[in-house]
């Protein structure tokens, strides 16, 4: 009788995750498939397969958009600001972790509140501030921004890995002669990888994504990024649907590529400090 | 922690300073610079007067004042935190509603409940900006998706994103499309923490999985939940993305859509119908929404704490 009912409740939880996978999958399905159809298509058989793959959407979108320079931007801003916020949360979480010193924990402090700010209601300010630096419509603005969004959680947990680390090796590095820079560059830092791969999916995908601190900071065509720039291409062709779901087809794929790799990764940084 | 070499730097005290302090500059300067100064400004901004992108004079609680009370602004201000208000809840009915069910189902670790994990986080990746012009498309009322589908079953064209009474529930669907992944996978990791022992008991005890769930696990998950719910608020008090891509700036159609993410950018940055921008007022709003999730993210930990405990 028990084991009916569990068949039975079993059955019933696999058709819950069943269609819960349909819905999660099939909009994305009709997106690259529709990528591939005239617009002409799409209007009278939204829900069939291409009848032959036609690559014109992608020629003009490759060749009538702004399109690669938005990606290329994307590509350049993330990259910058992800580098960044590596190199600057790993020297302060090494002084934090590794050296005791008399303001050590309000230092700590200090960066731990800043993960509680939400700097998009910052924005007038911060607006003024890069105005006055000069620093409005340029990428090293928008870099900066997301280097100070990214840095507090990013201390918090390079200072958590690196406090894990042995202090022996530091000590016979240390007997050896060897300088505080040589000690923390090759025998530290080699061992703090993993952490520096959670911190570096953790921003990156964010930043990749962002779509806020562009449409405020960036107003040259030249210099928008890939969400922003869709913006200005779905007002460019819009009744163009084939065109369309080609770019949206576009600027989904590196990601997706990258999440289905690396998905692991991706889910353990982007729900870390959610999780405990 | 540093005892052993604590007396063998000691004669490098002031280079031991100017290593440790190297190290912090960077870091703390970017903090100062972009988040501690602007932070302490918008709440300085929000009590002047602004002529363009300069404050003019103080004027007091006099921005306040006027995006609460004086209209036209209170009433859209207060529309909008409607909205806002309507969108938390219909997040944590069925958005979460909907995770805490798939976590569950996939807490029995059945076949094929790996590839579901990373196939319903997929969209999680994705930009809101990708999103909300994927499910704008499928949401058209002629050549979209949805009705196409719902038109084999013989129920008519909707007019999903024109019609006030459908807007703001199709942009929250596609807000929840896109976000399911992320509160499913943190119930879940919440409901793999419970030992294997206590789910092992209540089995025996001939729990059902109804009972098992309602009496088991919700209660053990409680902190999984405090978590997902705080975050919710933050996410749905912050609202953008996705009901700008969809709806426009103003929120159309006639504001059933405005959020007050929108309407603090409309201010602060102008938009073609509204006209000039305003810092003053658009600080005062930032202020506001700053205080106000604040205050009640710090209630709401408290009492959610205190139910983990009782539990």
């Amino acid at each position: 009788m028990r084991d009916r009912g569990e068949t039975i409740g079993n059955g019933a939880i696999q058709l819950l995750l069943a269609v819960n996978a349909v819905i999660m999958i099939y909009p994305l399905f009709v997106m690259v498939a529709s990528s591939f159809k005239t617009n002409a298509e799409i209007f009278s058989s939204p829900l069939s397969l291409p009848t032959h793959f036609s690559t014109a959407n992608l020629e003009k979108v490759w060749t009538e958009t702004n399109f690669v320079r938005y990606l290329a931007n994307s590509v350049g801003i993330t990259a910058a600001s992800v580098a960044l916020i590596l190199m600057f949360s790993t020297l302060a979480g090494y002084a934090i972790a590794r050296y005791r010193f008399r303001l050590s924990s309000l230092v700590l402090m200090f960066f731990l509140s800043g993960m509680t700010v939400p700097l998009k209601l910052a924005i007038i300010p911060l607006f003024i501030q890069l105005d006055t630096l000069g620093l409005v419509d340029s990428y090293l603005g928008l870099v900066l921004v997301y280097v100070a969004m990214g840095i507090p959680s990013a201390v918090f947990i390079m200072t958590g890995f690196l406090r894990t680390l042995p202090r022996e090796l530091e000590e016979s590095a240390r007997m050896d002669g060897a300088s505080e820079l040589r000690i923390m560059w090759s025998i530290m830092l080699p061992l703090a990888r993993p952490a520096l791969v959670i911190v570096a999916i953790q921003n990156a995908v964010p930043i990749w994504n962002d779509f806020f601190f562009p449409l405020v900071l960036i107003t040259s065509d030249n210099l928008k990024t890939l969400p922003q720039g869709l913006t200005v291409f779905v007002g460019e062709f819009t009744t163009d649907w084939g065109v369309l779901f080609t770019g949206l087809t576009l600027a989904a794929l590196p990601i997706t590529v990258l999440y289905i790799v690396l998905s692991k990764q991706f889910i353990s940084g982007i729900t870390q400090g959610a999780v405990k | 922690m540093t005892e052993g070499w604590r007396h063998t730097a000691k004669p490098f005290a002031w280079r031991r300073s100017l290593w440790i302090a190297a190290l912090l500059t960077p870091a703390l300067l970017v903090m100062v610079l972009f988040v501690l100064w602007p932070l302490l400004s918008a709440f300085r901004f929000a009590f002047y007067e602004f002529n363009g992108l300069r404050p003019s004079g103080f004027i007091g609680l006099e921005n306040f004042r006027q995006v609460l009370f004086e209209k036209p602004y209170s009433d859209w201000t207060w529309n909008a935190f409607k909205h806002n208000v309507i969108a938390f809840l219909a997040l944590m009915l069925f958005e979460n509603g909907t995770a805490f069910l798939i976590a569950f189902a996939l807490l029995k670790a059945l076949p094929g409940h790996r590839v579901h994990q990373v196939i319903v986080f997929l969209p999680v990746v994705l930009s809101a900006v990708i999103v909300g012009f994927l499910w704008k498309l499928f949401l058209h009322p002629l050549f979209g998706l949805v009705n196409q589908l719902l038109g084999l079953v013989g129920i008519g064209a909707i007019p999903w994103l024109g019609n006030e009474h459908t807007a703001l529930g199709s942009i929250l669907f596609a807000n929840i499309w896109h976000w399911l992944g992320f509160p499913a996978l943190v119930l879940l990791a919440g409901m793999q923490r419970i030992s294997k022992d206590v789910l092992e008991a209540a089995r025996l005890d001939g729990a059902g999985d109804l009972a098992l769930m309602t009496k088991i696990v919700w209660p053990l998950i409680a902190p999984s939940v405090t978590i997902v719910t705080i975050l919710t608020f933050i996410g749905s008090f912050n609202w953008f993305e996705i009901p700008y891509v969809m709806a426009g700036l103003t929120g159309s159609p006639g504001g059933s859509t405005d959020v007050l993410g929108l309407y603090f950018y409309r201010t602060a940055f102008g938009s073609t119908t509204t006209g000039i921008q305003d810092f003053g007022q658009g600080s005062a709003l930032a202020v506001l929404m700053f205080v106000f999730v604040a205050g009640v993210t710090a209630i709401a930990l408290r009492y959610l704490r205190r139910r983990e405990i009782e539990q």
